[in-house]
């Protein structure tokens, strides 16, 4: 597992609820993202602080990398002062001191030599500088990227249903980026900088200190307004990164709901949609630029503006003859010397800005705990009976005032046995099915599995021994085969053919020129709806669950197929506790207990017969389905049965 | 390969793998230029060629500053500062030329800088959309066949690629000519000196030489493997539900780990192959000074040499290698924008495969008369799904299509739309070829509940009406009460104004159907199509519907796909489809007293099944057991 520091997150209060509403759709459904912490300055640094401990971890990396800086920069400074000499020396100043031609001449010799040796030496540190660098930020985002992943998987259902994918993986990837580059745009190369310009200062400070000032004079103008600079560019990155958001995710929908924009002729709607977006993400892109242009070419100028200074105030001198030419020249050399640099400040606020935006993004999702997780003292879960209970459950979704959808759920259903759930829509089937492997945690009540309360056992054996077939299946992109096997990688291809022979996939499959090998599109989108049905059957049908829940998962397949795949399933049946939830009654009538839910509670209970025989809820809805009648009938017994009499109001 | 831990010690691998739609397009490196896509990329451009070359003129000036100040320096020293006792006055001058050099380095750097980044910026929304809008528009097949992902992968990725090289490439001309600015007034200054300066350039040419092709593997693979490991990372994302379901999380985090160890070790690779030429420029530079100042000294001393033409000399060497190192990594640049422009255009060029014609019509009404005139049609080549399809639905009457899984019901009515064109055969609309009408007239007049509800983030009422943003509040609430969705609409607080999360996912399915049902009806189309529409809802809340759609459906015509057949029991016509052919049509009591597949589906459908004859089960297996 990924090594990181978790440390949970106060600041982690939403901000999504207070951002004042705006008039457009794609700007509104971001109240939800409540994920982000607080953007404030202070927090800004420890963000960056987090990220430089993180990468610190390689500490040997880092120490190397920081006297490599040292060292790079050390010998970057002897430089001017060695082209310095070399003018001197050509000058033959030098010979004042009773130095002849050939001696001078020796001397530039000598010069020339040490300048190829220190330029040798300060590009061999300057490689080691730059390596270690970029190599801290690579391990860095290997380890985020580790941990995010991690970390995703983990993270319980009532998260993924709050924040959108798209907005996850522009986590995952672009916030990635930004931190990656921190340590060497950013950490290394202000220490490359600092020690430049205070080496620098305190040499050419005591050389002459006038002009040493003067050479010096952009420097509070540069830290001014790298400073401030910074913390706006970081708003800028934190709007324009949440538009680019937006906007992908606008892209996002409409590629993915193509078939919704073409049925509905939605094309220019959607349009209209995306340039809303595209047109207000590019004025903040525009504006970001705007901004570090202008600070940039302004921090230019004022390192030249000091260069003139230098050359003016030094020329003088030189003519009243307090000062060499050769040291003229060193000053001139150190200020070129900076001028790389300072031209990389623009670049290193930039990241700084943009490391602790990303950085903060990032934390935001790692800090997140899992409410549903292993307790300290869980044990695996004991399958011994096979029974499965829920004793009073009543649950809300997560998040305030959410209303209650489950109250007062009780049954217990015992291995072979069938349960089946029946109801209107949004009554809380598929929620009795989520509580199961606990996707979500009940609020009230409990739910056991031969007496042991699943909170109080592994997930991980839980899981294994409960299995839901979904309602509406996800497939990969990846073989058949990948997909049925996708809960059990090692299964033998005996194994695979068996299940897609239980699904009643397998017909289908054979006749395909690739068989199991053949790709699922996207999502299974070349499958006709019962295929991807009965594919998600067969995956499930590979695993021996203790409890299975089949949540409404044969909507789309015939009647026919469908009890043929019951049948086949039958021997699996026999060793588990089955839920079914099906809105056709056919196939639950030979269930041992039949439950009428609506609005979160069991309304109506029994077998079929009973049911029918009860001539309620049950009866009416079977009715609708067998008797040929004419409407009205079917309607008045309804009516009799007193169907929904409070929520038709 | 080692065994990963997630093998659990097995002998064979496991028959998994996270993100495997690695873009195959990856793989597309080629030619750093490419004529092809410069064309097509330069159109992009274009409009905005005014600005474009304002700012290369003040590149020009903003590059000749920069070859100015080492000369105005050279100047203030040869000429005010070391002629005995020096001269102050030309000092003064010479400094303020210097001011106005860097005045203009400022402003031509500010103009040519903003305009560059943000005539990018700007280019790269361009082609986005116009990739966006293309998207809109190309045959459904090929959204069919090509992952979000990797559509998302171009729309986000690849455009920058194509920024950055457009930024560069006005960078690069500076770079140019600072290079050849340089070079000319180093010769020009001493054609001897000069000449022995330069000496050191072809040593640097040769190294380059030998390094670029490694160092270009290096970084393409480092490129590969973050794509690689991003469609993974989208993939964990988009399925975490189901990795969740099935415990599949150690493997898949052992396989990630797979592809971002190979990532990590892409970039290290990488990283050594971009810093390894640092020392060696750095020597290089070390060297060329070496030669000013020994040769240059020597001539000094002379008095063959400007003492000043040396120092200028000097600070040309150091600014002499800035433009080299940029222009080669500029190499890498454009091959990556080549890579990526090739990608992008390739999804501009897919063509509009079902066009609309130039003298497409749009009728602002239709009667809604539909017929299908020997319509065959297939997905793949040879594999017809529909076969010799022929029957008329007349303006106000409800059809429904019935057959086993798989039978082509959801095919039909994409033909409907015009989302494939067919092999043989034609479908017309009012007589007319639905190919003769406006892809936008067709989703007008032809409202769709889709087998998968698919719903859009933002607020119900949003969702509801869609496109028709003609639809009034009461319209939008009608329409709700009708599919009976109004009830738990209004259990949320925000009421019609509740915020989806992504997709729905805080609705149950048979809501999130509910909800694309309502979008249908409040389209107001003369004609409806329900695929599958009511399969996740209880056959009473289905009553109701359909109780409510009697009125609406009135003088509609309405096509119905069920598998529940006490759905469709009442429509005026029923036609039974099995592999891609229509077996029977007629009533529901005209096909139960037939006692064909429909009889045989029907009695399925609700009947114990060890009440029926053993020979009906047969027969009724053998009639389904295609899928
Ligand atoms: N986009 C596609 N690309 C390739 N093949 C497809 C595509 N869509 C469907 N098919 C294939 O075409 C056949 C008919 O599919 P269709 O979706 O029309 O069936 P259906 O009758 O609607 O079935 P169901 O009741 O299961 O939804 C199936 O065999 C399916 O695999
Ligand atoms: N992730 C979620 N977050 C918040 N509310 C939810 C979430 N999922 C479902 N709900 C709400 O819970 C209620 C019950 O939903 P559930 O999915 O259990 O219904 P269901 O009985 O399975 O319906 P269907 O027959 O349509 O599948 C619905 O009102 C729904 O809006
Ligand atoms: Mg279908």
């Amino acid at each position: 597992m990924a090594t990181m520091d978790t440390q949970p997150n106060g600041a982690a209060s939403g901000n999504g609820a207070d951002r004042p509403p705006e008039k457009k759709v794609y700007a509104r459904a971001y109240a939800g993202m409540d994920i982000d912490k607080d953007r404030d300055a202070t927090d800004d640094l420890a963000v960056l602080w987090r990220i430089f401990k993180l990468a610190a971890r390689q500490r040997f990396r880092l120490v190397l990398g920081a006297v490599a800086t040292v060292i790079a920069a050390t010998f970057q400074l002897m430089i001017p002062q060695y082209l310095g000499d070399a003018v001197d020396g050509a000058v033959g100043l030098l010979e004042s001191g009773a130095l002849s031609d050939e001696a001078a001449l020796d001397y530039l010799y000598g010069t020339a030599l040490i300048l190829l040796g220190v330029s040798t030496l300060r590009g061999l540190f300057t490689l080691t500088h730059n390596y270690c660098g970029e190599t801290l930020g690579h391990h860095l985002a290997y380890r985020l990227r580790m941990a995010f992943y991690d970390k995703l998987q983990y993270l319980n259902f009532s998260f993924h249903d709050r924040v959108h994918t798209g907005e996850l993986i522009t986590r995952g990837m672009l916030d990635l980026e930004g931190v990656r580059s921190f340590m060497n745009m950013g950490v290394l190369r202000v220490l490359l900088f600092l020690i430049l310009v205070g080496v620098g200062a305190y040499r050419l400070l005591s050389t002459d200190v006038f002009l040493g000032f003067l050479s010096l004079s952009f420097v509070p103008f540069v830290a001014w307004r790298s400073t401030t600079v910074r913390l706006k560019l970081r708003e800028m990155w934190f709007a324009l990164q949440e538009r680019m958001g937006v906007l992908g995710r606008i892209m996002d929908e409409n590629l993915t709901g193509i078939r919704v924009v073409r049925a509905f002729g939605a094309e220019p709607y959607e349009l209209d949609k995306y340039q809303g977006a595209s047109d207000h993400a590019l004025a903040l892109a525009e504006r970001r630029i705007r901004t570090r242009v202008s600070s940039t070419t302004a921090m230019n100028f004022a390192f030249f503006a000091a260069m003139g200074l230098v050359l003016w105030v030094g020329g003088s001198r030189v003519i009243n003859g307090y000062m060499t030419v050769g040291t003229l020249t060193e000053f001139l050399t150190f200020m070129t010397i900076l001028q790389q640099p300072v031209r990389q400040l623009g670049m290193v606020v930039n990241a700084f800005a943009r490391a602790s935006t990303c950085g903060s993004r990032l934390f935001a999702v790692l800090d997140l705990e899992a409410p549903i997780r292993d307790r300290e003292d869980a044990g695996p879960l004991e399958v011994t009976g096979g029974v499965l209970e829920f004793e009073d459950v009543s649950f809300a979704y997560p998040g305030e005032g959410s209303p209650p959808i489950l109250e007062g759920v009780s049954f217990r259903v015992e291995r072979g046995r069938t349960l089946g759930i029946v109801g209107p829509p949004g009554s809380g089937k598929s929620t009795i099915a989520h509580l199961l492997p606990r996707y979500y945690d009940v609020t009230g009540g409990r739910i056991t599995v031969d007496g042991q309360d699943i909170r109080d056992v592994t997930l991980e054996s839980l899981r294994r021994a409960v299995r839901v077939v979904q309602q509406d299946p996800f497939l990969f992109t990846s073989s058949l085969e990948n997909n049925i096997a996708y809960g059990d990688p090692w299964a033998d291809d005996a194994a695979i053919e068996g299940s897609a022979a239980t699904a009643q996939i397998d017909g289908f499959i054979d006749q395909l020129p690739e068989r199991y090998e053949t790709l699922v599109g996207e999502r299974g989108v070349s499958l006709s709806g019962g295929q991807k049905q009965r594919v998600a059957i067969a995956r499930t049908a590979m695993l021996r669950p203790a409890v299975l829940v089949l949540d409404d998962s044969m909507a789309a397949i015939d009647a026919g197929t469908e009890q043929r795949i019951r049948e086949a399933l039958g021997e699996h049946t026999a060793n588990c506790a089955t839920l079914i939830v099906s809105h056709r009654l056919g196939a639950l009538r030979h269930a041992d207990e039949i439950l009428f839910i609506e609005n979160g509670r069991i309304v109506e209970r029994g077998t079929h017969d009973e049911l029918v025989a009860l001539r309620g809820r049950y009866a009416a809805l079977f009715a609708l389905q067998t008797l040929d009648g004419p409407l009205q009938d079917i309607v008045d017994l309804a009516a009799e049965a007193g169907v929904r009499e409070a929520s038709d109001t | 390969m080692t065994p990963l831990k997630a093998w659990g010690g097995r002998e064979r691998p496991p028959r998994a793998v996270v993100g495997s739609q690695v873009s195959r397009d990856e793989e597309m490196f080629g030619a750093a230029f490419d004529r092809h896509v410069i064309r097509r990329f330069f159109a992009y451009v274009y409009p905005y060629r005014r600005r474009l070359y304002a700012a290369m003129a003040a590149l020009l000036l903003f590059t000749g500053a920069q070859l100015a100040i080492p000369l105005i320096i050279r100047h203030a020293i040869d000429h005010a500062i070391i002629p005995a006792g020096g001269d102050a006055s030309l000092l003064w001058l010479v400094v303020l030329a210097f001011f106005a050099a860097i005045l203009l380095n400022y402003g031509a750097s500010f103009v040519q800088d903003w305009i560059v980044s943000r005539t990018g910026e700007e280019v790269i929304f361009d082609l986005r959309r116009a990739m966006f809008v293309h998207l809109q528009y190309v045959a459904m097949a090929f959204m069919d066949k090509t992952e979000v992902g990797r559509m998302m992968s171009r729309l986000q990725g690849d455009v920058y690629s194509l920024q950055e090289f457009l930024e560069n490439s006005i960078t690069a001309l500076g770079d140019l000519v600072l290079l050849f600015g340089i070079v000319a007034i180093m010769l020009w200054l001493d054609f001897q000196l000069g000449l022995l300066t330069l000496s050191v350039v072809p040593v640097l040419l040769f190294v380059r030489l030998i390094w670029l092709p490694r160092a270009r593997a290096a970084f393409r693979r480092a490129r590969e493997t973050n794509s690689i490991a991003n469609g993974a990372l989208a993939e964990g994302i988009h399925a975490v539900r189901t990795v969740q379901g099935m415990r599949r999380e150690s493997v898949n985090f052992e396989l990630y780990d797979e592809k971002a160890t190979e990532n990590l070790n892409a970039h290290l690779r990488s990283a050594q192959y971009a810093q390894v030429m640092v020392p060696i420029v750095d020597t290089l530079t070390g060297a060329a000074w070496g030669v000013v100042i020994v040769v240059g000294g020597a001539l000094v001393l002379d008095d063959a040499l400007d003492i000043g033409v040396m120092v200028a000399f000097l600070f040309y060497v150091q600014r002499f290698f800035d433009p080299i190192r940029s222009l080669t990594i500029q190499y890498s640049v454009m091959q990556r924008a080549m890579a990526s422009g090739q990608r992008i255009f390739e999804v501009l060029d897919v063509p509009l495969a079902i066009n609309d014609r130039p003298d497409a019509i749009a009728p602002e009404n239709v009667e809604g008369r539909i017929e299908f005139r020997g319509v065959t049609f297939g997905y793949e080549k040879n594999q017809p799904v529909l076969r010799d399809l022929n029957f008329t639905i007349e303006p106000g009457e409800t059809v429904a299509l019935v057959g086993p899984t798989g039978s082509g019901k959801t095919s039909t009515t994409a033909l409907l739309h015009r989302f494939y064109d067919v092999w043989e055969g034609a479908i017309l609309l009012d007589g007319r070829d639905v190919r003769d009408y406006a892809a936008a007239a067709l989703g007008r007049h032809i409202a769709m509940v889709l087998q998968d509800p698919f719903l859009f983030t933002g607020t119900i009422r949003e969702n509801i009406r869609f496109r028709t943003t003609g639809a009034s509040d009461r319209d939008v609430e009608r329409a709700a009460r009708i599919v009976g969705a109004h009830d738990f609409i209004m259990r949320w607080p925000d009421g019609y104004d509740t915020v989806l999360e992504q997709g729905g996912g805080n609705l149950s399915l048979g809501q999130r159907q509910l909800l694309s049902f309502a979008r249908a009806l409040v389209a107001d189309a003369r004609v409806l199509v329900l695929d599958e529409a009511t399969a996740n809802i209880d056959s009473y809340t289905e009553r109701q519907i359909q109780i409510g759609l009697t009125a609406l459906l009135e003088g509609r015509t309405g096509i119905v796909i069920a598998h529940r057949l006490a759905t469709v029991r009442d429509v005026d016509r029923i036609i039974v489809l099995q592999e891609g052919r229509i077996v029977e049509t007629g009533t529901h009591h005209e096909l139960i007293a037939r006692k064909g597949l429909y009889a045989r589906l029907y009695a399925l459908n609700y009947t114990s099944f060890d009440d029926l004859p053993e020979d009906l089960m047969e027969e009724a297996a053998g009639a389904t057991a295609r899928s």
